[in-house]
């Protein structure tokens, strides 16, 4: 849908694949470069659309765990004797369902294509690509079942059990395997950035999952290092796996929807090796307090600063890129996505610096706040990224176009706004609950009683003084309770925008989309616009 | 231009590096921890888990207690973790008997490190399991009711039965006349655990944990 001109094959032909800055160009045929891409789409299909269609049932389930989960912390007597249903149970079944299920497979799917189109190679040994899918899915319903079961391993982000998580082992390898393959029969010689990033995850997941997996399950170290280790992992899980996925495919598609370069080439590479370098240091700072040694928290927080280069010039990048060609945005559902999650992603990465710093970390750890700042970096800035790539690909793929623009737009504006407020809502619950657990002289609620909302609330924080007088501990989760049914609302938005989503890729893998003839905008395109050409 | 040698090696050194940094090291410095004997009492802390202790640890680990309960009092400028009376501050000595560590991220509900000491009473943790919104009103605790039985009285009441007060309405889970709430094993194990988390003792700093 969406975007560039039109699928290969079609009146691509007149566009420029190529990403580069003119230093780097080379003539090619474009005649031949649309049969080039035509002959990579059809190659993708089958592998791609099975991990595609994998990813949006596991959306689904992963959804309405979490919907569940978030009734839970406010109406805890909620489906509350049901053993499987508990909220230590369906909290970390959602989680996993989402990471494993949705996001790994999502990001794998568009991995396997980007790494065709970059490589300029159709997709080979389709088998392997396949039988690494099902091994994927296998795996996930396995430790999904066993994490509802009472099996979990209560170690966030590993709570499979080991028989789970070897089989994601190999299904990974497998993928690594491919991507080493494609990589080394390349036609294209020019490695683009988005190639960096892709290459990186391959390599660097499953040096950290098999590093956790050794050292805190199977032959486990002793005492805390195991957390130090533990959060090196769920730190890097996020960092080295699917922010180079979403990274890769924001570069990618920016330019390829309004059909212009990257602001700056050089840039690209600095964001890329300061990331290298600073993102695999920053784990530790979740554990700012506890009983580790101080230079590991330290080490850490110090990294994490670090982390504005990589996320100032990517910002820079990705947003310059972009401003030239900010009407697109009207037309264009792939780019309003993907430019969305560039935005969080910005968001995600400046919050998450200062939250390793312990002046910050000290009152809001522990906290709601923490939730929304995981659901802005994995749904504000991959998933929104993810959805904006399968609305550009799968047309491709299966050569039908979205059935319905208003359905798009309804994924859009539910999934914005919903995943937005989640983040407002959750990190006010939270500011309240960290500063309430660190003693605010009155609970909130008490003094937004007696002033009302915005008395209160200045009230509050002109209270909040180091060791006043306790806030009871159950006052603060009185006070927490407002938010918490504000955010399952605004999971529920997601929902809808989730079930608009499905729907329409039920519809186009089902071959009941519109027989493609150009891309499925929001709106028809009067100006002639720049991404109707293409240029 | 073919960067994949240089792509290749960047990507290893800088990530062994971080390696090398956050796993490798803090396993080294720590790996030695044991036990200390307080002279004065002749105790050693912390001591080993006993078998049912384990086993409500794995009850712990089961139902994800984790996701709402932190088990680590931290030290730092604000100091109320202390004051709120969940313990002095935690040693990485404290947790050598524990696999898988279970410090924790949230506290949706109170930390557990030391709710040994806190609350003693396993007839306590026992209600407080079965129903947290009567035992303490306000709480959004999960209730672990399928923890307990409910059954007919045959012959003599089980010693092990719940004892209920009379504010306990059926509403609340109060059995009928001449049934009873017997907790599993698993209940009693996971309070067993419970009442061991007792991190009150005094240690000498370890090595560099100090901040």
């Amino acid at each position: 849908m969406s975007s560039i001109p039109a699928p290969a094959g079609e009146v691509a032909g007149k566009s420029d694949d190529r990403l580069d800055p003119p230093g780097f160009e080379m003539t090619i045929d474009q005649a031949d470069l649309a049969a080039q891409r035509a002959e990579i789409d059809r190659s993708c299909r089958w592998p791609v659309l099975f991990f595609y269609g994998s990813a949006t049932a596991w959306l689904l389930v992963g959804t309405v765990l979490a919907l569940i989960a978030s009734i839970k912390l406010h109406s805890p007597t909620f489906l509350g004797n049901i053993s499987w249903l508990t909220f230590g149970r369906v909290r970390p079944a959602h989680l996993d369902v989402v990471a494993f299920g949705w996001a790994s497979m999502v990001g794998l799917g568009t991995l396997l294509w980007l790494m065709c189109r970059l490589c300029r190679v159709p997709l080979r040994y389709p088998a392997m690509v396949v039988l690494a899918g099902v091994l994927w899915n296998v795996a996930v319903t396995a430790g999904t079942i066993a994490v509802l079961a009472g099996q979990g391993t209560s170690i966030e982000w590993i709570e499979f059990p080991m028989y789970c998580t070897f089989m994601l082992f190999i299904s990974f390898a497998l993928i690594g395997l491919w991507a080493m393959l494609t990589f080394g029969t390349r036609k294209e010689g020019h490695v683009y950035v988005s190639q960096w990033y892709l290459f990186a995850a391959v390599f660097w997941f499953p040096w950290v999952y098999a590093s956790v997996q050794m050292l805190v399950v199977i032959a486990p170290v002793k005492g805390v290092p195991q957390e130090s280790i533990h959060w090196w992992f769920g730190h890097n899980v996020l960092g080295v796996f699917f922010t180079p996925m979403g990274l890769a495919t924001i570069y990618y598609l920016i330019p390829k929807v309004i059909g212009r370069p990257i602001y700056s080439y050089y840039l690209s590479i600095l964001g890329f090796w300061s990331l290298a370098l600073f993102y695999n240091w920053a784990g530790a700072h979740h554990m700012v307090g506890g009983p580790l040694p101080a230079w590991l928290v330290t080490v850490s927080a110090v990294a994490s600063i670090m982390m504005f280069i990589p996320v100032i010039t990517t910002a820079i990048n990705h947003h310059m890129t972009t401003y030239k060609s900010f009407g697109a945005l009207q037309y264009s559902p792939t780019l309003r996505f993907v430019v969305f999650g560039a935005m969080m992603y910005t968001l995600v990465s400046f919050q998450g610096s200062l939250m390793s710093v312990r002046i910050f970390n000290e009152p809001f750890h522990f906290t709601h706040h923490t939730i929304a700042h995981a659901h802005i970096g994995l749904y504000g800035f991959y998933t929104m990224v993810m959805f904006g790539a399968m609305y550009y690909i799968v047309p491709r793929l299966t050569g039908r176009e979205w059935a319905s623009a208003r359905l798009i737009r309804v994924h859009f504006w539910a999934a914005s706004i919903g995943i937005f407020a989640m983040f407002v809502t959750l990190t006010i619950g939270g500011v309240i609950q960290g500063f309430e657990l660190n003693q605010a002289s009155e609970p909130f609620n008490k003094l937004v009683g007696q002033h009302g909302l915005l008395d209160g609330t200045i009230k509050f924080f002109e209270g909040f003084k180091r060791q006043n007088g306790a806030v009871s501990f159950i006052d603060v989760v009185r006070d927490t309770i407002p938010w918490l049914w504000i955010r399952s609302g605004t999971g529920i938005l997601l929902f809808i925008g989730h079930l608009a989503f499905g729907w329409l890729v039920w519809l186009n893998l089902s071959g009941r989309g519109k027989k493609r003839t150009g891309p499925t905008l929001f709106r028809t395109d009067p100006k002639g616009y720049a991404i109707a050409t293409g240029r | 231009m073919n960067y994949g040698p240089l792509l290749f090696l960047g990507a290893f050194l800088t990530f062994a590096s971080a390696w090398l940094g956050l796993v490798f090291f803090p396993a080294h410095q720590l790996k030695d921890l044991q036990p200390v004997t307080v002279e004065a009492s002749a105790e050693t802390h912390p001591r080993a888990y006993s078998g049912e202790e384990l086993q409500g640890r794995a009850v712990y680990i089961s139902e994800g207690c984790v996701y709402c309960h932190s088990q680590q009092s931290r030290g730092g400028m604000y100091l109320a973790d202390e004051q709120r009376g969940w313990g002095r501050r935690s040693m990485p000595r404290d947790y050598i008997y524990d696999n898988p560590v279970l410090l924790g991220t949230m506290r949706t509900g109170p930390d557990l490190v030391n709710i040994g000491a806190r609350q003693p009473s396993a007839d306590w943790h026992l209600k407080h399991l079965y129903n947290p919104q009567k035992m303490v009103p306000g709480s959004i605790m999960a209730p672990f009711g399928f923890l307990f039985e409910m059954r007919k009285i045959e012959g003599e009441p089980s010693p092990d039965a719940l004892r209920f007060d009379a504010g306990w309405t059926a509403d609340d889970g109060a059995p009928a006349a001449g049934y009873e709430v017997v907790p599993t094993q698993r209940a009693k194990a996971l309070v067993a655990y419970l009442k061991s988390l007792d991190h009150t003792y005094e240690l000498p700093a370890a090595n560099g944990a100090g901040q």
